[in-house]
């Protein structure tokens, strides 16, 4: 479904990602791991051609589409979920939603969709003309992740979404994500830096180290993995 | 009272002319955080091409009223053309340079347009036709309120009143609000950023055309550094409402109108502009974002 092949990309003169492959096949939810500064957001902007690679070729369905500019690359599905949220702050949570349907040809089925995630985060239908910016970092993350589903998203690329959140909303967002992949058949490309909790969701995984996949294999197995545990579950 | 009267509608003028122009100002800092000092002309040369059309064709028998309104609109395209052919060769190319950069760009592209004008045209003062006629309705308070004026007004009212829909209802008003809050977040629901940053500045430039035309008509004579002075008081009042700040630009407006007016009518016309940068002066001590502006928290 979607397939990086030795991508490398660069700020300025500093290289972030040092020659990574990655593949996610349809209806998986894949999580890529790492420290703090790995390149794992890096990761997702260059799939989205926000910061697009130097080298290195990105598919999907076969196609490439590392050369394509942000909005292509989005009407084609790959929705990204951003680290930090990054609602419009001056917009209401309807205006919000609204714009994850930027792209959407279909105007009749938003309300369907509305209905549809107001009844995954039912708080966020008590807030529906709350300015975006007033919301607390929980509703903001379930918002965040209303808007992408709006724009029904083949693939569903999440940026840490459990990153400053309390224990119960990480597990209710987590939830959420499983009920997508199963529901939606929403392919899931997850960036964690809470290992635990991403592979225990996630089918497969991989490990990102300063810029290089380090280690790749079945979610079960990196979750036993002696590196992994010592490293990022602090076993 | 009569005098005071008389005072505030010609400060409502100046004023409804300033936002105008400020609004240009405005949403383009909104947006990319760039002061376009060739805006000023974009507005001259809108009153230019509305010279220009008005004699061809007053020459072809059309009159009054028809003709303001063809010259509005040919001045407005010409001046969409310029705004959008501004951005693409100055400003574009230097999107990703230190914000210095794009500035001195803007004052390049300022210089370049008053010169080209002047070489052009020519460097006297051209009579500009008066093209509002005068109603008959207007007669028994024309004393406060010309016909000219009125028409300004209103035109002012409709135009903004416009441009606050589009803003608010319309998919490009909403890919421009997106982009100005977050551009990154706008790009990654699918907004082509490039676009909404273009049509920004065709939309400012059609609005300055606008007031170039009303200005010219208003007035009765324009040159080619008409741009220059109506831009740096534009400037102020985008500054004066909160910069980045849409209806912050039209209240900073109509309140430098005012003030300049009413300066010019107590004291002395010498002194408006002293007056028209003094309330600048002071609104910045007292509130430095602005009326309207919202300081912003630089979160760390």
């Amino acid at each position: 479904m979607l397939e990086l092949r030795k991508v490398e990309t660069y700020y300025g003169n500093i290289q972030a990602l040092k020659s990574i492959s990655i593949d996610v096949n349809e209806g998986e939810i894949v999580t890529l791991i790492g420290a703090n500064g790995a390149g794992k957001s890096t990761t997702l902007m260059t799939i989205c051609g926000v910061t697009p690679p130097r080298k290195g070729e990105i598919y999907f369905k076969g196609a490439p589409i590392h050369k394509m500019s942000t909005d292509k690359i989005v009407a084609l599905g790959l929705v990204q979920v951003p680290e930090g949220r990054r609602i419009f702050p001056n917009m209401s949570v309807l205006e919000n939603l609204e714009m994850g349907t930027f792209l959407r040809r279909d105007k009749s089925d938003i309300q369907k969709d509305i209905d549809y995630v107001f009844d995954l985060f039912p708080i966020l239908a008590q807030r529906r003309s709350q300015l975006g910016g007033t919301l607390s970092g929980g509703e903001q993350q379930m918002l965040a992740i209303s808007r992408a589903l709006m724009a029904r998203p083949r693939v569903l690329l999440l940026d840490e979404p459990s990153l400053g959140l309390a224990p119960l909303i990480i597990k209710q967002i987590f939830e959420i994500i499983k009920k997508v992949n199963e529901e939606q058949k929403t392919t899931v490309f997850l960036v964690e830096q809470n290992a635990n909790q991403a592979l225990k969701l996630a089918h497969r995984g991989y490990v990102m180290e300063n810029g290089r996949i380090t280690l790749t294999d079945t979610a079960e197995k990196l979750l036993d993995n002696e590196q992994v545990k010592k490293a990022y579950l602090g076993l | 009272m009569q005098y005071f009267l008389e005072l505030s509608c010609s400060g409502l003028v100046r004023g409804s002319i300033y936002a105008l122009i400020a609004l240009g100002y405005t949403m383009v800092y909104g947006i990319i955080q760039l002061i376009n000092f060739a805006h000023g002309e974009v507005y001259m040369i809108g009153a230019f091409i509305a010279l220009i059309v008005s004699g061809v064709l007053t020459i072809y028998g059309f009159s009054g009223f028809s003709i303001l309104i063809l010259a509005a609109l040919i001045a407005a395209v010409y001046a969409a053309a310029y705004g959008y052919t501004l951005e693409k060769i100055a400003y574009r190319p230097l999107r990703n340079a230190p914000r210095l950069s794009p500035l001195i760009s803007a004052i390049g592209m300022s210089l370049f347009l008053q010169n080209y004008v002047l070489l052009a045209q020519t460097p006297d003062f051209l009579p500009f036709p008066s093209l509002i006629p005068d109603f008959d309705f207007m007669e028994p308070i024309a004393h406060i309120m010309g016909s000219a004026e009125l028409v300004i007004l209103v035109t002012s009212a409709i135009t903004m009143i416009a441009l606050t829909v589009l803003i608010k209802y319309t998919r490009i008003g909403k890919a421009m609000r997106a982009t100005q809050q977050d551009m990154t977040m706008a790009r990654l629901v699918g907004v082509n950023v490039d676009n909404v940053i273009s049509m920004t500045f065709v939309i400012g430039s059609v609005l300055a055309a606008i007031g170039g035309v009303l200005v010219g008509s208003y007035i009765g004579q324009i040159n080619f550094y008409i741009g220059f002075m109506a831009g740096v008081k534009a400037f102020t009042a985008a500054v004066l409402g909160g910069i980045g700040n849409i209806p912050g630009a039209a209240l900073g407006a109509l309140v430098l109108g005012l003030a300049e007016s009413y300066a010019a009518g107590y004291v002395s016309s010498a002194y408006e502009d002293v007056f028209a940068f003094g309330v600048l002066v002071l609104i910045l001590i007292l509130r430095p974002a602005g009326l309207l502006g919202k300081a912003v928290k630089q979160k760390v």
